[in-house]
Parts: C-alpha cells; structure tokens; sequence
C-alpha cells in the first residue's frame, strides 16, 4: 500500500480552483469556490489517514489493514457542516437578488464616505458651504431657505430671529 | 460538565417548538441561560479549587474520543460570557416586547441566540481541536442567521462579507485539522501538545501559523481585521452587542490556548507582538475617523484585541494573566457600549454623532449609562480597564524588550486615542445643544410613507445633495428626501422657536420614544456590573493569575485529560 499521487495532485488543483473564484466579486463564483475549498480541505483530510486501506468494521476485516476511521469520522462532520452552510449562503444569495438585484460584495458605502470625507471636524466647516440639511441648528440662513410658508422672497437677515417674533 | 452545551441546545429546539407562543419562549430563554450561569458559576468554583478536570462524553477512551475540559481560564470565560448572554437576552426581550417590529422577528430570535451561546459554551470546553472547530461553527452558523435577522438589504450586504470570511477561515482551520491530524495522528490538545513538540521544527511553525491565522481572523486581529467594522454595525443592537462581547473573544481564547498549550516554545512571538501593535494603533485611528456610533464602536473593539493579543505575544505569566483579566473585562464593556449604542438610536433616531445632540439634557440616565462603560474603555483609573491595562503594561515593562517597550507606548496612546474617539461622542452627542429632533425625522418620515406631502421645490433642490446620498433606487431617496424636507422645516421651527430651556415644553421634543424599562434595566445591569468588576478586581485578577500559571504549566491540562472519567461515572 503505497501513498498515492493523485490525491495531493487533485488537492492541489482544487485549491488553486477554490481560491481563485473566492477572489470573485460574483456571489455565485465565491460559493462555488467554497465549495471547491471545502471539496480539498475533505480529501486533505482523508488523506491525512494514512494510506488506503480496508474498511474499519470489525469482523470484517484485519485490524492490520484497516483504514483509520478517525478521519472520515471527520469528513462526515465537515460534509454536513459544509452542507448547512452551502445552503445558507445559496439563500443569502437569492435574497440578495431580490433586493438588490445583484449578486456580488457589495460595497461599503458609509467607509466610502468616511474615506472621501474632506474637513477633518463639522465645527471647522462653514455652515453656509453645506446643503441646508446638514447645517446646524439656528444657523441664520437656515431661517429662510428652509420655511416653506415664507417663500424664497424673505431674505434673511444677518440676525438670528426668535421664531415667536415672527 | 456537559451542561453549557446541551442546555441551550435543548433549549433552542425548546423555543422553537414554542415559536407561536411568545411568552412561554422568552421565558424558556430566560431559564435555560440563567441555568447556565449557575452552571458555568458552579464550574467555576470547581476549577478554581480543584484545578482543570476533564470528561469524555460517549464513554470513548481519551485520546479517540470527544473530550471536555474546565481550566479557570475556560469556566471563567463561561461565567463571563453567560452573564452577558443573560444580559443582552434581558435587552432583546424588553425591545422586543417594546416594539414587536418586524426587524427582529422573535421566534426565530431566541432559538439561534441559545444556540449561539451553545457554540460558545462549546468552543470554550472542547478539548480537541476538531470539538473546537464544531464549536466554531455551531457558533458561527447561529451567528450568520442573526447577523442577517430580517434580510433586509444593508444586513445582506454586510452579512455576505462576514460569512464569506468566516468560511474561509473555517476552512483554513479545517485544513490545519487535516495537517495536524496528518503529522501527529491526534487532534487531541492534551495529546498534541506532548507529540507536537517532538515534530522538526519547520513543521510545527507551519501548524501554528495556520492555526493563528484562522484564529487571527475570528479574533480580527490586524491585517485580517477589516471585515468586523464592515459586517457587525449593520446587526440589531443586541446581535452586535452579543457579537462584539462573545466572537471575538473565542478567537482570542483559541490564540491563547494555541499558543500556551499547544506551542509553548513562541516561535511567532514576534510576529503576534508587531500584530498586536498594529491592531492597536490602526484600529483605533479607524474608530478616531468615525461619525457613525457603532462603527466607531466596531474600529475600537478591533483596536483593544489588540491589547489581549500583547498580553498572550509576551508569554509570561503577568502577560497571559493580564490578556485574560482584559478579556473578562473587555467582553463585558464592549456588549454593555453597543447596548447603550442601541439606547441611543432609539432615543435620537440615529447613531451618526454628526446628527446626534443634546441627549445629556434628554435623556440623563442615558448619558450615565454611555459615561461609566466608555470612561472604562479608555481606561480612566478607577475602573476595570485602567486595572487591565496596568497589567499589561507591567507586564510589558517586565519582560523589557525593544518590541515589548514599542507595545507599552503603543498601548499608552491607544488608550489616548480611545478617550479622544470617545470623547467626540460625548460632546457631540450628549452635549451639543439638539441639532435635530428625531421625534420630527420619524413624524415625518411617517408622513412620506402615508402619502407626498409636496415640499416647496426650491427647497428640495437644495436638498438634492443631502438626500442624494440615500440611496441610487429612485423611489426611496424621493421618500427620504421629502421625509428630511419635512422634518427639516419642524426642526428649524423647533430648534428657533425654543431655547434648549423651553425645549421640554415643546411638543415635538418631548413626544421622543420612551426607552422601556426592561431595555434600560438590562443596560444599567451590565453597567453595574462592568461597575463591579471594578471592585472584585482583585479576585479576579487573582483568577486570572492563576489561569495563566495552569496555562504556562501546561501539565495539569494535560494530565487532567489523560485521567479523565468516562460522562457516565461522574454524573
């Protein structure tokens, strides 16, 4: 019973498939590549056994040329884990489609923003530079641009008003 | 010994069976993890006095089969984390019973939360490696479903880059398994750790790498940090509070049982050391640059891994008790702060700082709730965090190398950057005169949903660029749009026609969301007892001590799995 080539061969090329749609922005290249990794990891894992051997059933076969069970016992386990988890991301996918519809990473919108961000502080900013909504509160043009019942023609003036004045 | 596993798990399949009965769910909940304090207290109390003692469930001699251990380390963990599961169980229970919304649909809730805190429990007394990676993955499995509660479309986004990471280090763990498996014949710790060492060197440095980096990136350690500030804010406020307590932290357990237990000889010392560095100083310059609450909260939780990480990298006793205490520490702050996080967006609406004002006039239990624990984050000195990081810095300054100095002043300014991080969030938050009155964003929003409530167009032009950034979907940034108009033109009404002294009389300022009770009760509970590890520190720390001397001796671990009972004699 010699250790055979074609598995470490088969491991290897899986992998390398595996990493390469993982690296995809498509959701479903990434969960094919997930299962092509999970595939690799199991068969690394049966061939962390030892070479092949007979059955591990007692009274079928000799102790001596058993396989070591240890390992499959294993690979069910990480089989029906990869299983659940397959069928998870499948679903998250499919959800992600219907909202979006898109299926890849989506991007992170508010570290976008942060990283475009300019000022370095909201207080060394010059309110009248912002759009009405982001300015502070009593900001004196806020008064006027922002009352509808006003309309556009009251100019504001440079004071801010009490509003029970008006 | 068993129990913290199989508890929530029966307990899960119990509350899924009472899915259409509510009550009698969330009281199952409340039982089967109070019932698990006691047990994780009991152990506890056991470990400490008798040392680590070890069962094997199915009655398989102990290198085959499946083996559970209790250390101080792993019953102290335990204890700290049910305590917090109750705790933020206790939180979800009362906004759910506050708000029956459709975001956290709570039949579901409760069971995977229990089965969360059963992969936990279960990562935390596994005694081999494979029993880890189950407990891994149970944990994980439990948490993908709660990270993405209700599907809505941020969730997803975020949900997707956290499971497509967790597989991948799954998967890298498991490939470890195979390796270690392929090397020793064994993937039992108690077994590995006496035939690893008798492996050429290369190949055990290859074994610990891989697992540290599988590790490394559950406990986001730097550079493979950069997926938790993504994927956790996005989650309810107990889901993120839960996560940010709880996951990290069996990663970080995972390091510290790798390196003390398995790989004694600290070939990647350094390595982990410069690691540590860096999640310090570029997690918590991330959380300094920060305008949303909870991301901030998120930068800041990657930038303390960063101090347990120091404590395990110096590998003496000072260090891996200091690394333990500020786990035990950090767990319980960082679930009470995102708890509070989730008090604040109810109360102001929102958790972007740069909307967030006057809250310490609002709402003053609020403002203490946040000061205690985010005070204790950065370390001010009465409290727990500044006891931790003393520690750790002693124990730093102890072992006196270049790199252990470099961390020292490294965590000294992180600890500065922490308070400043925290500072603008109370100043802005708490302290700023009320900037916008959520009451009014809500109104209106409900009265954009209700119908086009036909803003002036002058206005909304020159709103275009504020709303814009809502959404590129048509539909939903015109509601948003005609929602912010609305409540722009009540806020200036509001924000003018009453100085913050007549703010109360107002009708809109007033009519904010009451916090409910059950909420605010679970919150000032963690609080208190963040609070309170302050003054049983001393005990504590002598715990930790004494975890760490078990982890650096090693011998009693080992030993006490090789005599270990068969489940059925000790029951």
């Amino acid at each position: 019973m010699t250790p055979t080539v074609v598995l470490p061969v088969i491991i290897g090329g899986l992998y390398a498939a595996g990493v390469y749609l993982l690296l995809d922005r498509s959701l479903t290249r990434v969960l094919l590549g997930f299962l092509l990794l999970g595939n690799a990891t199991n068969l690394l894992l049966l061939s962390a056994g030892g070479p092949a051997g007979l059955a591990p059933i007692l009274g079928v076969s000799d102790p001596e040329d058993m396989n070591d069970p240890l390992p499959q016992a294993l690979i069910l386990t990480a089989i029906v884990i990869t299983f659940g988890v397959s069928a998870f991301v499948l679903a998250m996918i499919h959800r992600s489609w219907r909202l979006v519809r898109q299926e890849v990473v989506g991007t992170d919108e508010e570290d976008r923003r942060v990283a475009a961000r300019k000022g370095t502080d909201a207080d060394e900013l010059d309110p009248d530079d912002l759009a009405p909504g982001d300015r502070p509160a009593g900001h004196a043009d806020s008064l006027h641009t922002v009352d509808a019942d006003e309309g556009p023609e009251d100019i504001a003036d440079d004071i801010d008003l009490p509003a029970g004045a008006r | 010994m068993p129990l913290p596993v199989l508890l929530p798990l029966l307990g899960a399949a119990g509350a899924l069976l009472l899915a259409h009965h509510p009550r009698a769910q969330r009281a199952l909940s409340l039982l089967v993890l109070t019932a698990v304090l006691a047990v994780s207290v009991a152990l506890l109390v056991m470990a400490d006095a008798d040392g680590p003692t070890a069962v094997a469930v199915g009655g398989w001699p102990v290198p085959l089969g499946i083996v559970l251990v209790v250390d101080r380390l792993s019953a102290l963990m335990l204890v700290v984390a049910s305590s917090v599961a109750l705790g933020v169980l206790l939180f979800a229970v009362g906004q759910g019973a506050a708000d029956r919304d459709e975001d956290t649909p709570l039949s579901i809730f409760h069971p995977t939360f229990l089965v969360l805190v059963a992969g936990v429990s279960n990562a935390f007394l596994a005694g081999d490696l494979f029993n880890l990676y189950v407990g891994f993955e149970i944990l994980l499995m439990a948490s993908y479903v709660l990270l993405t509660l209700g599907g809505t479309a941020p969730r997803i986004r975020g949900g997707i880059t956290y499971v497509i990471v967790s597989l991948t280090s799954s998967l890298i763990f498991l490939a470890a398994i195979g390796l270690v498996y392929a090397a020793t014949g064994t993937v039992n710790m108690a077994d590995l750790a006496v035939k690893l060492a008798e492996l050429p060197e290369g190949t055990q440095v290859l074994l610990q790498s891989m697992l540290l980096i599988a590790f490394c990136i559950k406990a986001a350690v730097f550079p493979l940090s950069a997926w938790l500030p993504d994927s956790y804010p996005t989650a309810p406020a107990p889901v993120t509070a839960v996560f940010a307590g709880l996951l990290t932290k069996v990663g970080v357990y995972a390091i510290i049982r790798t390196q003390t237990l398995l790989f004694p000889g600290g070939a990647l010392d350094d390595l982990l050391m410069w690691a540590a560095l860096a999640t310090m100083v570029v997690g918590i310059l991330g959380a300094v640059a920060q305008t949303d609450l909870r991301r901030l909260l998120s930068f800041t939780l990657v930038s303390h891994i960063g101090y347990m990480v120091f404590g395990i990298a110096l590998g003496t006793t000072a260090g891996l008790a200091g690394a333990i205490f500020y786990v035990a520490h950090h767990i319980a702050i960082q679930t009470t702060l995102f708890l509070v996080a989730g008090l604040i967006e109810r109360q102001g609406g929102t958790t972007s700082i740069d909307r967030l004002g006057g809250l310490a006039r609002r709402s003053p239990l609020l403002a203490v709730l946040f000061f205690v624990p985010a005070m204790n984050l950065a370390g001010i000195p009465p409290l727990s965090g500044f006891i931790g990081k003393l520690g750790l810095l002693q124990a730093g300054v102890a072992e006196g190398s270049a790199a252990a100095y470099a961390l020292v002043g490294g965590g000294v300014v992180t600890s500065l950057l922490t308070l400043i991080a925290i500072a603008r969030v109370w100043t802005r938050a708490f302290w700023r005169p009320p900037t916008q009155s959520p009451a009014d964003d809500t109104a209106a929003a409900a009265a954009a949903d209700a119908g086009p409530t036909g803003p002036a167009s002058g206005e909304e032009d020159a709103l275009v660029g504020a709303g814009g950034e809502a959404g590129a979907d048509g539909g939903a940034a015109d509601g948003r749009r005609t929602a912010r108009a609305a409540a722009w033109r009540r806020h200036t009404r509001v924000a003018t026609a009453a100085d913050p002294d007549l703010a109360p009389a107002d009708g809109a300022v007033q009519a904010l969301r009451p916090l409910p009770g059950s909420m605010v009760a679970a919150t000032a509970g963690l609080v208190a007892v963040t609070v309170a590890l302050t003054f049983v520190a001393g005990g504590l720390y002598g715990l930790a001590d004494g975890a760490a001397r078990d982890l650096v001796e090693r011998t009693p671990y080992i030993e006490a799995v090789f005599d270990a009972p068969a489940a059925e004699e000790t029951r």
